[in-house]
């Protein structure tokens, strides 16, 4: 969670500027699995990136870099349209990489 | 400067048009048709370049002008009534996305029992949607007023939708000499609008009226707009100072009549004003030791100077031309809480509901401590 801003920093209205948009960490009710990568069977298809509907699936440059895990909510779709069934869903509690490519 | 003979609303469509809208959504309602019938025809014989937005309610009104006014147009709307309670919800949205909209309020009765004519229920119900209320006397305050309006709704300061709320036909539909500034000199004194972060630059695309979590950040953004409504107290008085060097007339958040030495004060919102000073200047010839408070701003309410004003009176009577069943009226009990800790006597009148006369004869009855008994209700003193 990152710090709070006090009431006279915020944008009036709360008006969310880009830079801003991903520092709320919205991954707390996230369903109790989260994904994990193979990356030796990644083919950088980006269909995970495609489908995700938060953002979730890094990019490094139109390369595929891992998993944003604070917005991950474990809705396991990535793991659904993966066509070479590179991504698994594991318990929330696995011990993965930073970006969970293994 | 000339005087024309106008009604309310013709002065308020006046005053919209010399502020230079870009965009007014608006749905006709009674009594606030009038304005808006005068306004469009300004914009169809060319006299504003307005794009006149025929939506489907009041609901849409609002939703409209949030997304014309926070997109970079300055936007005006007006209502009245039942056309105000539909379009609450989206006034509430409003304030919190800080859109600053003008807008004008013919003060009419909610229903039921269906009923067009004045009273300041509608106001009332959107007493804690956190937009600014100026209450006008008569037609020449209400074109000031919403001269006014756009200055105060766009301050950077504030941010947030003004309301000019005028008491409905006895102020909307009745005729009287309203002195008109020239278009230029009310060109210039609104100015351009400009819109922190306009939604429509797509270079810089943002996130508008974003779920706000009990965490992050509902409690700071509600305590920020509380704040910029606190904020255009000291704006209205500085844009109201600009103002009376132009048109040499003055604005205060309270306006004080015949208060020296006053012992018994009452205190009223808008066209009733004029009534009592009559009774006033009647009470005074007489010898007695009467006065008017006059409050302008309802939101933001002038605490510290409503004290100041009454701090020679003993016995302050509010009139409240709105009722709370099952509770304090709302101007007795903002009035109550203004004067806690006070020595002096308060007393509490409802009267004037779904547009009921209030006359001069009421108002020496009522200074004399009695009740007439057609006009109203005599609620509790207070301290008992």
């Amino acid at each position: 969670m990152a710090p709070l801003k006090p009431w006279d920093e915020l944008e009036p209205g709360g008006i969310v500027v880009p830079s801003e948009a991903a520092i709320p960490h919205t991954s707390g009710w996230r369903t109790g699995v989260k994904p994990a990568v193979d990356g030796a069977k990644c083919v950088n298809c980006l269909l995970c990136w495609l489908y995700c509907p938060d953002s979730a699936i890094l990019l490094d440059g139109t390369t595929f870099a891992g998993f944003d895990y604070d917005h991950c909510k474990g809705c396991e779709i990535c793991d659904e349209v993966c066509p070479v069934d590179a991504i698994e869903m594991v318990a929330e509690e696995t011990v993965l990489p930073e970006r969970g490519v293994r | 400067m000339t005087a024309e003979l106008l009604t309310g609303g013709e002065a308020i469509a006046h005053g919209m048009r010399q502020g230079q809208p870009d965009v007014v959504p608006v749905y006709p309602i009674t009594p606030q048709t009038p304005i808006i019938q005068v306004f469009s025809k300004f914009v169809s014989d060319g006299r504003s370049h307005a794009e006149l937005v025929d939506v489907e309610s009041e609901h849409s009104a609002m939703s409209a002008a949030i997304g014309a006014a926070l997109a970079g147009a300055r936007t005006m709307t007006a209502t009245s009534s039942q056309g105000l309670a539909l379009m609450a919800e989206v006034v509430y949205i409003a304030a919190s996305m800080r859109a600053p909209i003008a807008m004008a309020i013919g003060n009419r009765a909610l229903s039921g029992p269906i009923n067009i004519h004045c009273d300041h229920s509608d106001s009332m119900l959107i007493r804690d949607s956190g937009i600014v209320q100026l209450f006008a006397e008569n037609a020449q305050e209400a074109y000031d007023l919403m001269v006014m309006a756009p200055r105060i709704a766009e301050h950077p300061d504030v941010l947030l939708p003004v309301a000019v709320c005028l008491d409905g036909f006895t102020i909307t539909h009745a005729a009287e000499p309203v002195e008109l500034l020239p278009d230029d000199v009310v060109a210039t004194f609104v100015g351009e609008y400009h819109v922190p972060h306009p939604m429509l630059e797509v270079s810089s695309p943002t996130t508008r009226g974003p779920f706000a979590m009990p965490d992050y950040y509902y409690y700071e953004l509600r305590h920020a707009q509380g704040v910029a409504l606190r904020n255009a107290l000291d704006v209205f008085i500085d844009v109201a100072a600009e103002f009376e060097a132009l048109s040499g007339r003055r604005y205060e958040p309270v306006q004080s009549y015949r208060l020296d030495g006053a012992e018994r004060v009452l205190i009223a919102l808008g066209s009733t004003a004029g009534t009592i000073k009559d009774a006033v200047d009647e009470l005074r010839d007489e010898g007695e030791a009467v006065g008017l408070l006059r409050i302008t701003p309802f939101r933001p309410l002038p605490m510290d100077e409503i004290r100041a004003a009454l701090a020679g009176a003993q016995r302050v009577i509010v009139l409240d031309r709105a009722d709370s069943p099952g509770g304090v009226a709302p101007l007795g009990a903002e009035i109550a809480a203004t004067l806690y800790g006070s020595e002096c006597e308060l007393e509490r009148h409802v009267y004037g509901l779904g547009g009921r006369d209030l006359g001069v004869a009421d108002v020496r009855a009522i200074f004399a401590g009695g009740t007439p008994d057609h006009f109203g209700v005599r609620e509790h003193s207070w301290p008992a």
